[in-house]
């Protein structure tokens, strides 16, 4: 282990530090005096911006560390500044709720900045070893945030059901890594797809490995048919949790789907790519039409996420650098959307009542026009209208896999877009077209309020110049 | 002679009898958390007997994390339990039908 190699991780490293820190700061600040808390998370993201900008590598750089198991490219710091940023968003969003919920604790930031630390590890695994471990992270920290409220009934229940089937996709996830493992005996997934050119005489433990992997990857998506946890884990946990787990884990699913299926398993495209299809289909199909049919607004987000997960998919099956790049984009486009939209929700809640249904909407332009054109901009960018920024993720996707050969699926995609329309601009029309049903003024914090007019107009902004960020995911895969 | 298949099979078996005990079990949920370990521990059996027949140390290395990982996640587990047992008054599998839609 070298200085150099050290310099690499700097940016986990430093996280790290600071979950710990974080951690044993907060046992000594009192109740009153937990916005400190606050303060110290916020400012550990705005120096990882700095310290992964600082040291970020140029396009095409690729460099390994601690025996090849951690790789720094641009693919990863790309995807590690959305993260930070988009973690900070969740923090400025959900003090708010947590302080109306009585669940203004120190545990929601250090076990957030774990997640994060695991999401990190994920984006620069170059091993299978480093990619489990990183997942794990990830996901005990989110098992133990779901179950942050402790004397709410659905929220444990939530959180069981989260943890049963997380360690079941983990536990399949693995024993797939197991078969890899003996089939071409090495953990390093660059050292992987080199062996599979060679361990023809092994294919059926390859075959094996390959549909136990895609099948833990999927889980972890949340694609049909392995998404009957993300609906209930949407509605069981609070607000606040349910804004990080609809945003974060997003762009780490992104990077596990990337470093397993292309940097380890790239020379079996074709056949995870009929595998791909089949679950972006139904994902696409399922998603969409059970969202319409949902009057609570948490439940009818999860199934968005479905379908929208299946969009993403539909970019990595293509197995191109455009591909890839649509994919990027599409995460990264989402996890903001999800981020304002879920703000949006804590926007309308009251102390101790969570806006759960759909009708908390009506009228919200009557109440609080800017905050109902936000919403607005949320619901036609995730609904894919074009000029906002979902509509250029949804081209890029749709170019990618119309480029690889399948109209019917672009149509497909296409078509459940459209049923998809509907329920996004129901809720645009509850907020401009109904009656409200309280007079109550909506209230929230300054810092709330600037946050989440920069994330409504980031929709806009990101969609009136998309060709930046676009440029920003081709150059992550440009050779 | 034992071979690398045998070990296989039994990892394999493990392995199915984790996965049934996930989707048969009705009851109780510590049954569930045990059918997590196992089937953690059916993963090692497959790790450790490539490493074995491979020559490799690499896959016994895992093994050791996935131990430690189990445990967190076995500490995890069982403090969700509690938290659920504490709420409701039941660990039966079959109650746990609040979340719905």
């Amino acid at each position: 282990m070298t200085l150099a190699e050290l310099q690499l991780a700097l940016p986990e490293i430093f996280v790290l530090s600071m979950a710990c820190v974080v951690l044993m700061a907060d046992l000594f600040i009192s109740d009153q005096r937990r916005g400190l808390t606050h303060l110290l998370a916020c400012a550990t993201l705005v120096f990882a911006i700095i310290i992964t900008l600082n040291l970020r590598v140029a396009p095409g750089e690729v460099f390994f560390a601690f025996s090849e198991t951690f790789i720094r490219d641009r693919f990863g710091d790309v995807l590690k500044l959305f993260s930070y940023l988009v973690l900070l968003a969740v923090f400025v969003y959900s003090k708010h709720y947590l302080r109306q919920f009585n669940l203004f604790k120190g545990e929601f930031y250090s076990l957030s900045l774990f997640a994060l630390l695991g999401v990190m590890i994920m984006i620069s695994a170059s091993s299978m070893l480093t990619l489990y471990l990183g997942l794990e992270l990830l996901s005990l920290s989110t098992y133990a945030l779901v179950a942050l409220n402790r004397n709410s009934m659905i929220g444990s229940e939530a959180a069981m059901k989260y943890f049963i089937l997380g360690s079941l996709a983990s536990g399949i996830l693995l024993y797939g890594m197991s078969l890899i493992y003996g089939a071409t005996g090495t953990l390093e997934l660059a050292a992987i797809s080199e062996g599979l050119t060679m361990a023809a005489g092994e294919s059926l433990l390859v075959s094996f490995g390959l549909v136990f992997i895609v099948v833990g990857i999927a889980f972890k998506l949340g694609a049909v048919p392995f998404h009957m946890w993300i609906p209930d884990v949407y509605h069981g946990a609070p607000l606040a949790i349910t804004l990080f787990i609809g945003s974060l884990p997003k762009l780490a699913g992104l990077a596990l789907a990337i470093r397993m299926l292309d940097n380890g398993l790239g020379g079996l495209h074709g056949d995870w790519q009929g595998m791909l299809l089949v679950l972006a289909g139904l994902s696409l199909v399922l998603g969409n039409f059970a969202a319409i049919a949902q009057t609570n607004i948490k439940r009818m987000l999860a199934y968005s996420t479905i379908a929208h997960m299946g969009f993403m998919m539909l970019g990595i099956l293509a197995g191109t650098p455009e591909g890839y790049a649509a994919a990027m984009f599409y995460a990264i486009v989402y996890s903001i959307m999800a981020a304002g939209a879920f703000a949006m929700v804590i926007l309308l809640s009251r102390a101790g009542v969570e806006a759960e249904n759909l009708d908390d909407f009506k009228g919200l332009a009557r109440r609080s026009p800017w905050f109902a054109f936000m919403m607005l901009m949320i619901m036609f960018s995730l609904a894919g209208v074009p000029v906002f920024v979902g509509f250029f993720a949804k081209w890029q996707v749709i170019a990618a896999v119309l480029q690889a050969g399948f109209v019917w699926m672009a149509v497909l995609a296409v078509l459940t877009a459209v049923v998809g329309a509907f329920y996004y601009i129901r809720v645009v029309k509850l907020m401009y077209f109904d009656e409200p049903e309280s007079d109550e003024p909506i209230t929230a914090p300054v810092d709330f309020r600037a946050v989440l007019t920069v994330n409504g107009l980031a929709m806009l902004g990101l969609g009136l110049f998309s060709g930046a960020l676009i440029t920003l995911c081709v150059n992550a895969f440009a050779a | 002679m034992l071979t690398l298949a045998h070990f296989l099979t039994l990892g394999a078996l493990l392995f199915c009898i984790s996965v049934a005990g996930i989707f048969i079990n009705r009851k109780n949920i510590i049954i569930l958390l045990m059918s997590i370990e196992l089937m953690l521990l059916a993963v090692n059996m497959n790790f450790v007997a490539f490493s074995r027949f491979l020559d490799n140390m690499d896959g016994q290395v895992f093994v050791f994390f996935i131990l430690t990982v189990a445990a967190a996640e076995a500490a995890i587990g069982l403090a969700i339990l509690v938290v659920l047992f504490r709420n409701r008054r039941t660990i039966n599998v079959s109650e746990l039908d609040s979340l719905k839609g």
